[in-house]
């Protein structure tokens, strides 16, 4: 039986302060790039700003500056940085046994704030606690992107104020996959997850020549259908192991 | 970049817009309805079926010179999950792989 969480909302909302708080160590550095990068491309430091409050992906924006340097046509532009940020939409279907019943409004800033942080950070607590309430959760991904959010859009405006000033190579990019795979090693309990990575990273290598992208969709689509189903033979042949 | 200013600014709202509407998709469009057990089951895996696979080519990016990975990106990679299967916790194991790509960056 699932007994109740009796994690007050209060509670929940500095729980995930806390644990999503340090973060920033890597998303303002990560803003400060993009920043700098998109002044040089030729943005001035509204756009740039812009860019970094009204989308918050920081390997989409990248995506799309890189191809506007290149002057390629809109409509690739496009393309490629929305398939970059396909994953949002299995994100944001994973999240609707957890958050579907909060109110739309919360909903709707929940998805704006959807980076890859908040979201594996705040699902690794509900899969740990199922009892969580909804204001709970809601509270704690809130908390979760309260500062990761705000340092994003600083990092960017430093970056873009600073920008000649700042050395062209700080060396961030080898840090990203760091703040990533993070979140992976958490939630390697069971063989259907690691059986689901190995799917994931082994897919997407195999999938490479496919265009904008959809090889990490495919791959990831087979991933979860590998998780579901190692996790079913499991039970069946070990029911005593799934709580 | 040779882009016009309105250019610039459409690409900027169109991204925004279709970045939204795939985050809000199914959280806003579902909302309370029930999906069936066989979904959830899927559902479940969606970290460790996405962000794996959306990291590992720079993480075995071949580097142009020597025709292999980066071996302080590699390490760094192995103790940032070592770390997080072990403390179970993402804060400690992002803290040990930034030490040590750091470290094997230095001593390269």
């Amino acid at each position: 039986m699932i007994q109740p969480d009796p994690t007050p909302p209060r509670r929940a909302f500095w729980q995930g302060l806390r644990d999503g708080g340090p973060f920033i160590l890597i998303v303002g550095p990560f803003g400060l790039v993009f920043g700098v990068v998109a002044t040089e491309a030729g943005l001035n430091v509204v756009q740039t700003m812009a860019f970094s409050i009204a989308v918050i992906a920081g390997a989409a924006q990248l995506a799309a500056i890189q191809l506007m340097v290149d002057d390629a046509p809109t409509l690739i532009v496009l393309v490629t940085a929305l398939a970059v940020n396909l994953r949002m939409a299995m994100y944001s279907a994973s999240l609707v046994p957890h958050l579907g019943a909060a109110p739309l409004w919360q909903r709707a800033l929940i998805a704006y704030l959807m980076v890859d942080q908040a979201y594996a950070t705040s699902f690794l607590r509900y899969e740990r606690d199922p009892g969580l309430s909804l204001q709970a959760k809601v509270a704690y991904y809130f908390g979760v992107i309260t500062l990761v959010a705000p340092v994003w859009y600083l990092g960017t405006l430093a970056g873009a104020l600073l920008g000649e000033a700042i050395p062209a190579s700080i060396p961030i990019g080898a840090a990203v996959p760091i703040a990533f795979l993070a979140l992976i090693g958490p939630m390697l309990r069971t063989l259907a997850q690691v059986a689901a990575v190995l799917v994931s990273v082994l897919g997407t290598l195999a999938l490479g020549f496919m265009p904008y992208n959809t090889g990490l969709l495919v791959a990831a689509l087979a991933a979860m259908a590998t998780g579901a189903a190692v996790e079913v033979w499991t039970a069946r042949h070990r029911p005593q192991v799934r709580a | 970049m040779s882009l016009s200013q309105s250019t610039i600014w459409l690409i900027i709202a169109l991204l925004a817009l279709g970045t939204f509407g795939l985050r809000f998709s199914f959280l806003g469009l579902i909302g309370n309805r029930p999906l069936p057990e066989w979904l959830l089951r899927l559902l479940r895996y969606t970290p460790v079926a996405v962000i794996p696979g959306l990291m590992a080519p720079q993480v075995f990016r071949l580097n142009a010179a020597t025709g292999w990975p980066d071996p302080a990106l590699l390490g760094a990679v192995v103790a940032t999950l070592a770390v997080g299967l072990w403390r179970r916790n993402a804060i400690w194991a992002m803290l040990a792989g930034a030490l040590t790509l750091a470290l094997l960056t230095a001593l390269r």
